[in-house]
């Protein structure tokens, strides 16, 4: 693929991001911001002590509702092992879609409202995600917001400045959401993120998006953030980047994603690959996602060969994301491995220019989640 | 007398006797980002022209530094392993390499000057 055959998407905030400084970088198919002139450690540095504001408007927002009476939750819970049918109005939940061999196909996030369910999905996966909802789910309707941005306010003061400009918010408890009024345009606001801060995502009109965003940008305490820092950030907190962290050939137990499933939804399946999930919640897998704290101060990063031995000839798996830490001050990986490798602790080696370098199977996340719950 | 030469691959090269001193260029520094760790050659190591012979990474990703002319490694910046972040404060200065003896000095007529760098990047 190059960059010219097909011309780059925009979001609502383009303009602003070139006035911004910001270098633009082609990304699923949209010209998103990499990074603004003070670089990608102040920018994550900011966010971890501050509030990093984040377009993130390339991701996909979906609305399912029931037709004729259909429950929609009851509905998606035909897609996805989460449990969305115990989620109560203005809760929502990570979950992922699957394939009959419990591959994951995207992840995303629900949240229930009254009578509808309003999803975020990857912006690489959202054209076949709908699809996949328009085909699967006969009794819902599914609109995309095409006329909607959506913003990532993450960090520590992100509740405070927020509350000046949103009365209100400061009651969203972590992973739940409703809407606000600003500025004569209806806001959806949840209590979410992608960065293991305490935080918000806000969906937002594109004709409102510049000024909202220039709203929030006015205050000292906001800055704005690009991919980079995102990716940084999400790193360090332990969660998931699809495309390499999970993809169609791992499952959410080999993902260390379990947690995601409950007891109900475990015990009665119903969703693509159930019964994979089940004979490997009873049996385990070969291999499992883990954390890894490499030696030294090198960035170990993405494809990276892991192995047992410092002779680097008993293979347990592959780097699905690494990277420096700027929070951790040092290097620090995911990847899979051995089930016979995955306790904490574990020493192992990872391939870097053909020499070994020492690691550790580390607990998630490097970085602790603030979230306020 | 030293004279300072670049190549195409933006590293810069102060010539001084038969010493070589390499580094990157502040475009190149700024196209990189922040720089988080630099891999240094031994002391002593020989390259020939356009070997890898250093590693610098950003917070993004890796880039190869190759030797701009044939030499052996006389001297390698210490400071660099404690604040690589000197690559992206002072990269022609404090952010340096390493230095090389030079195997062939007829292999600096290939470099560029400052103007044809300059034109290079399109500056």
């Amino acid at each position: 693929m190059t960059d010219t055959e097909t011309p780059l998407l925009t979001t609502a905030l383009d303009a602003l991001h070139r006035a911004l400084g910001a270098r633009m970088v082609p990304f699923a198919g949209y010209a998103m911001p990499v990074q603004y002139p003070t670089g990608i450690l102040t920018e994550h540095n900011f966010t971890r002590s501050s509030a990093g504001l984040f377009d993130v408007s390339h991701m996909g927002q979906v609305t399912i509702r029931g037709l004729n009476g259909a429950d929609p939750a009851a509905a998606l819970e035909r897609l996805v092992p989460g449990d969305i049918q115990a989620l109560k109005p203005g809760r929502m939940r990570y979950t992922m879609l699957t394939d009959d061999a419990a591959g994951i196909l995207d992840d995303l996030m629900v949240t229930k409202l009254e009578d509808r369910l309003f999803v975020v999905v990857n912006a690489a996966c959202k054209t076949q995600d709908i699809a996949r909802f328009r085909a699967k789910l006969p009794d819902c309707e599914v609109i995309e917001h095409h006329d909607a941005a959506l913003l990532a306010l993450q960090g520590p003061q992100a509740v405070t400045v927020l509350e000046t400009l949103i009365e209100g918010v400061e009651d969203l408890g972590f992973l739940s959401g409703a809407e606000f009024a600003w500025s004569g345009v209806t806001l959806f606001i949840t209590r979410s993120g992608y960065t293991g801060e305490d935080g918000f995502e806000i969906s937002v009109p594109n004709s409102a998006a510049q000024s909202l965003a220039q709203a929030l940008l006015a205050d000292a305490r906001v800055k704005p953030i690009g991919l980079g820092a995102r990716d940084s950030l999400r790193l360090e907190a332990g969660l998931c980047l699809y495309g390499h962290d999970i993809t169609q050939d791992t499952t959410p137990i080999e993902a260390d994603l379990a947690w995601t499933i409950s007891k109900r939804r475990r015990a009665e399946g119903g969703f693509p690959g159930a019964s994979v999930v089940q004979q490997q919640l009873a049996d385990g897998t070969s291999r499992r996602r883990v954390g890894l704290q490499p030696e030294g101060r090198a960035p170990v990063r993405e494809g990276a060969k892991i192995y047992a031995d410092a002779a680097l000839t008993e293979f347990l798996g592959t780097v699905t994301s690494g990277g420096f830490g700027p929070t951790v001050n040092g290097p620090v990986a995911m990847g899979y491995v051995a089930a016979s490798h995955a306790a904490v602790g574990r020493a192992l080696f990872l391939e870097l220019r053909g020499k070994p370098v020492p690691a550790q199977v580390a607990a998630l996340p490097f970085t602790p989640h603030r979230y306020v719950r | 007398m030293s004279s300072l030469k670049f190549t195409e691959d933006h590293e810069w090269v102060l010539i001084t006797g038969t010493t070589a001193r390499v580094g990157i260029t502040a475009y190149a520094q700024e196209q990189l980002g922040d720089v988080v760790f630099v891999d240094l050659p031994t002391v002593g190591a020989k390259f020939a022209k356009g070997k890898e012979a250093a590693v610098v990474e950003s917070v993004k990703a890796a880039s190869d530094i190759y030797a701009p002319v044939s030499g052996t490694i006389s001297a390698v910046n210490d400071a660099l392993p404690d604040d690589p972040s000197l690559v992206n404060t002072d990269p022609q200065g404090d952010g340096w390499f390493f230095e090389l003896t030079l195997a062939d000095a007829g292999e600096l007529d290939g470099l560029m000057d400052e103007a044809a760098y300059q034109a290079h990047i399109g500056a």
